[in-house]
């Protein structure tokens, strides 16, 4: 039992973070309905800026209070990354808007390579170390299950983004101009919504969240890699379409729940059976409820 | 004195021409009908209008001002609502969001935006018992009640009107058209698009006729009523 949750708390921890990724790619999924492959890219970003910053920089060094520090990296680079994500919407999709639905595709795949292959020049193909204990290395026993200062940082972090998030989208005019977007571009316009200006922060918000997720694997697991966009990113889209791609509480549910999944399965049956029980995860749901957990209630009348 | 001035408009979705040189005038505080059969124009029409199709010539003034290329979200703010054909409610909304996503240009107008809603429910008392209910549950009718309220939230001067009686039924179809009526005793300017030429004409002052892209007739509702042409092809008479 002490097993099951102590692998309960790993599980949620980097649930969250799938989750933070998973909400890029159905937000932009709702309002666009295309799938944007180079979020996982921009996820990774996130992490080697803050490498940059925390190794390259010595911001650590400079600012004495560590949480401080800490802040201003995320608060930086999620900023820079929701730059690029708005650059990336402008140049890769922007153009395609009107053009067949798998073009857009394809630019995403590009720009995806591209992004890779542009850090991996930069920051050279190996695995870069995070510096050890930047959250300091506090950890409880409660009742047997271990718990760290970073996973209750991760879980409180994530969590907050995500009920911000909700209640922006839920209980704003914005939010609710989002969701009309996301339903009908055309007659969006008609009630005065400059839908380019929402779609514009669609890549601000996602991009933003998956930044600060690709820092919190940097803190967690402290090695990072060019490739690790697209481990994450996968697995993010698993949570995606777990919880009904286009539906916002979905991928927070679905990236919990694939977090939990993972870990329990890695836990009782084996380490290396990880990815298996994703994709298995992904293809029972494609199978038996393509339009995810809590995908399109709404019957439509016409 | 004109609200709405559309001047040789042409419009082409890829080859095909769909509007060849339309003109026509809205006049301040009537209902112009605009007649004619399925691929006429009707809706292209109310569609450059809002800004939603760019015209590839010709020119549409709104109140004196030159709106051709503009884009629709500032279209809106110079007092253009346009309830669309098929209705096009957000189903996944509440109506009573429906209705403030109506009024999103007043943004800061709180209370122009309460009185507003007031109206619309005193109008449509069906919408504000259902006020919580998703939109995509309401019935047809129901459906193009929020509609038309949803683009009054807009407070407009120039209110377009696709198809209203489109799918609903002949008792419908009449509290409907009465509600347009009232809506327009209340000082508002109303386009109106329309297949069902009778109810069309008894509600307007004037219209005018379409055919695949031309304006072909126009004159007071009482005129095309009574007009040869207008009874054999759009009245069913012989």
């Amino acid at each position: 039992m002490q097993q099951f949750f102590q692998q309960l708390v790993n599980g949620l921890t980097i649930g969250s973070i799938y989750a933070l990724v998973a909400l890029g790619y159905t937000m932009v999924y709702g309002i666009l309905k295309m799938i944007n492959f180079a979020h996982g890219e921009l996820f990774m970003i996130g992490s080697f800026l803050a490498f940059t910053l925390i190794v390259s920089v010595g911001l650590m060094n400079i600012i004495p209070s560590p949480m401080v520090g800490l802040l201003i990296v995320f608060l930086f680079v999620a900023c820079l990354v929701a730059i690029l994500g708005v650059l990336l919407e402008r140049t890769a999709y922007r153009p395609l808007r009107r053009s067949t639905r798998l073009a857009p595709l394809v630019s995403a795949l590009g720009a995806s390579i591209f992004l890779q292959n542009a850090i991996m020049l930069i920051y050279g193909g190996g695995y870069l170390v995070f510096p050890e204990n930047l959250v300091p290395n506090i950890n409880w026993n409660i009742g047997g299950v271990n718990i760290g200062l970073m996973r209750v940082l991760i879980l409180f972090l994530s969590l907050s983004l995500m009920a911000a998030l909700y209640l922006l989208v839920q209980k704003t005019r914005l939010g609710a101009a989002m969701r009309a977007c996301s339903l009908d571009h055309d007659t969006a316009r008609l009630m005065g919504i400059n839908v380019d200006r929402i779609i514009a922060l669609v890549f601000i918000i996602g991009p933003a969240l998956g930044a600060i997720a690709g820092i919190m694997v940097g803190l967690y697991y402290r090695q990072i890699n060019f490739t690790m966009g697209w481990a994450y990113g996968l697995r993010a889209f698993t949570a995606a379409i777990l919880g009904g791609i286009g539906n916002i509480p979905g991928a927070m549910v679905g990236g919990l729940l694939l977090g939990v999944f993972e870990t329990i399965g890695a836990g009782y049956v084996s380490a290396a059976w990880k990815d298996a029980i994703s994709f298995l995860i992904l293809i029972l749901i494609l199978i038996l409820r393509p339009t995810g957990l809590l995908g399109e209630r709404v019957a439509e009348k016409v | 004195m004109a609200l709405l001035v559309i001047e040789n408009l042409h419009i082409f979705y890829g080859h095909v021409h769909a509007l060849k040189g339309i003109s026509l005038a809205v006049q301040e505080g009537e209902i112009l009908a605009l007649l004619g059969a399925n691929g006429a124009g009707k809706t292209t029409t109310l569609r450059a209008v809002s800004g939603l199709v760019p015209p590839r010539t010709g020119r549409i003034v709104m109140k004196g001002k030159d709106i051709r290329g503009m884009m629709a979200h500032d279209i809106v703010r110079l007092g253009v609502a346009h309830a669309p054909e098929g209705r096009r409610v957000f189903a996944t909304l509440t109506v009573e969001e429906n209705l403030d996503l109506g009024g999103y240009t007043r943004g800061r107008d709180k209370k122009g935006l309460e009185e507003s809603k007031k109206q619309v429910f005193q109008l449509f008392p069906r919408l504000r018992e259902r006020r919580r209910q998703l939109a995509g549950t309401l019935s047809g009718g129901e459906q193009q009640m929020l509609s038309i309220g949803r683009a009054l939230m807009a407070d407009p001067k120039l209110l377009l009107l696709d198809e209203p009686s489109l799918g609903l039924a002949p008792l419908l179809v009449k509290d409907i058209f009465q509600t347009i009526r009232e809506i327009n005793k209340r000082g508002v300017t109303i386009l109106l698009v329309e297949q069902n030429a009778r109810v069309a004409l008894k509600l307007a002052h004037r219209g005018v006729v379409l055919e695949t892209g031309n304006l072909v007739l126009a004159g007071t509702a009482r005129e095309l009523l009574n007009d040869e042409r207008v009874k054999k092809a759009y009245l069913g008479e012989k």
